[in-house]
């Protein structure tokens, strides 16, 4: 099938209860407004309260793999980067 | 005025039924599978309303009918849904038509259903209403892509709206057992919708690019339990579980 006019767009969800958008997947349509209507179908059942975004495949810029030791890994040489020996106080949580 | 108002729920049910029954025909057949998914959704929204429906029309009657001999047990004459509704799907332009000129009605049919004096039915109405409008938006939008679309989309979607248009006509006709109901505050004659019913769907054919065909004197009369030639063959399908395996429960 002609896919010029049906572009791919990525799918990302925030559930009743989520406190961030997730990447859930990616859904053929038209245009933007199609793209939401067939995502509430596909990924969320038309449960109340959840909020989609819907951004055009082409619009995302990926980091190149071959690129992960310079992007990626932690300095392991430089320790004092990693807050792992800093004593929280007990009010302070999720860190 | 029971046998009115009981033909009027029943009108109600058989409409749900009979598309949902069309619409679960395009499981695995839709054009791309987030569409598939949409239309697997609408038909058993309208199953699900369906069941309720014909359900309180079985208390209705008072004979001990349930929602399953109701369904499956009724000859054809006794269905009293809409022409419209029996029609075959065709393609996708006449299915996403047709769902469009139907939930543009069922819209307004229950939000006056939800102030109906029979609670049963304003309980169902409300419920069914969230259901109406996503299947309005969803064939809305879809009608505007198709008939905005290619020169091959335009073209079916123009012929699917010819071919659907005249039978729209019989839920516009006044009706005795409509009527009834209307004077007895359960719920709106059918006719009283037809201009809210243009106002709403006018400015998305005209958006689609789409020609609205002139009136003919043609009247479809299902709801009488007149039905057109697809009517039996979609009961065979519809009914032959229970045809062949009587009280067959799942």
């Amino acid at each position: 099938m002609e896919r010029k006019e049906w572009p791919l767009w990525e799918v990302f969800i925030r559930s009743r209860n989520g406190l961030d958008h997730k990447h859930c997947g990616s859904v053929h349509a038209p245009d933007a407004r199609m793209a939401l209507q067939v995502a509430r179908d596909v990924y969320t059942r038309r449960l109340e309260g959840v909020s989609i975004w819907v951004v055009k495949a082409s619009d995302i810029v990926a980091s190149d793999p071959d690129a992960k030791p310079e992007l990626f890994d932690p300095a392991e040489d430089k320790i004092y980067r990693h807050p792992t020996f800093y004593k929280l106080p007990d009010e302070v949580n999720h860190m | 005025m029971s046998q009115q108002h009981l033909e009027y729920v029943l009108r109600l049910g058989d409409n749900a039924l009979i598309l949902g029954q069309r619409l679960s025909e395009w499981c695995g057949r839709a054009p791309v599978i987030e569409e598939d998914l949409a239309l697997a959704n609408m038909a058993l929204d309208l199953i699900g309303q369906a069941r309720l429906l014909l359900t309180h029309a079985g208390k209705l009657e008072g004979k001990g009918r349930d929602e399953d001999q109701l369904a499956f047990l009724r000859v054809e004459r006794d269905y009293r849904n809409l022409t419209l509704t029996e029609l075959p799907n065709h393609d996708f332009g006449r299915t996403t038509v047709r769902n469009f000129l139907f939930s543009a009605f069922q819209v307004l049919l229950w939000e006056r259903l939800a102030r109906s004096t029979d609670t049963e039915l304003a309980a169902i109405a409300a419920k069914s209403l969230k259901e109406a409008r996503y299947h309005l938006n969803h064939s809305a939008e879809w009608v505007i892509r198709l008939g905005d679309g290619t020169a091959e989309s335009q073209l079916r979607t123009q012929a699917a709206l010819d071919y659907l248009w005249p039978y729209m006509a019989e839920l516009f006709s006044a009706d005795a057992a409509d009527a009834a109901v209307a004077a007895a505050g359960i719920g709106p004659a059918w006719s009283e919708l037809e201009a809210a019913w243009q106002a709403s769907v006018l400015p998305v054919l005209e958006e689609a690019t789409l020609t609205v065909p002139a009136n003919t004197p043609f009247r479809s009369q299902g709801r009488l339990g007149r039905h057109s030639e697809h009517m039996g063959h979609l009961l065979a399908t519809l009914q032959h579980m229970q045809r062949t395996y009587p009280g067959a429960q799942w």
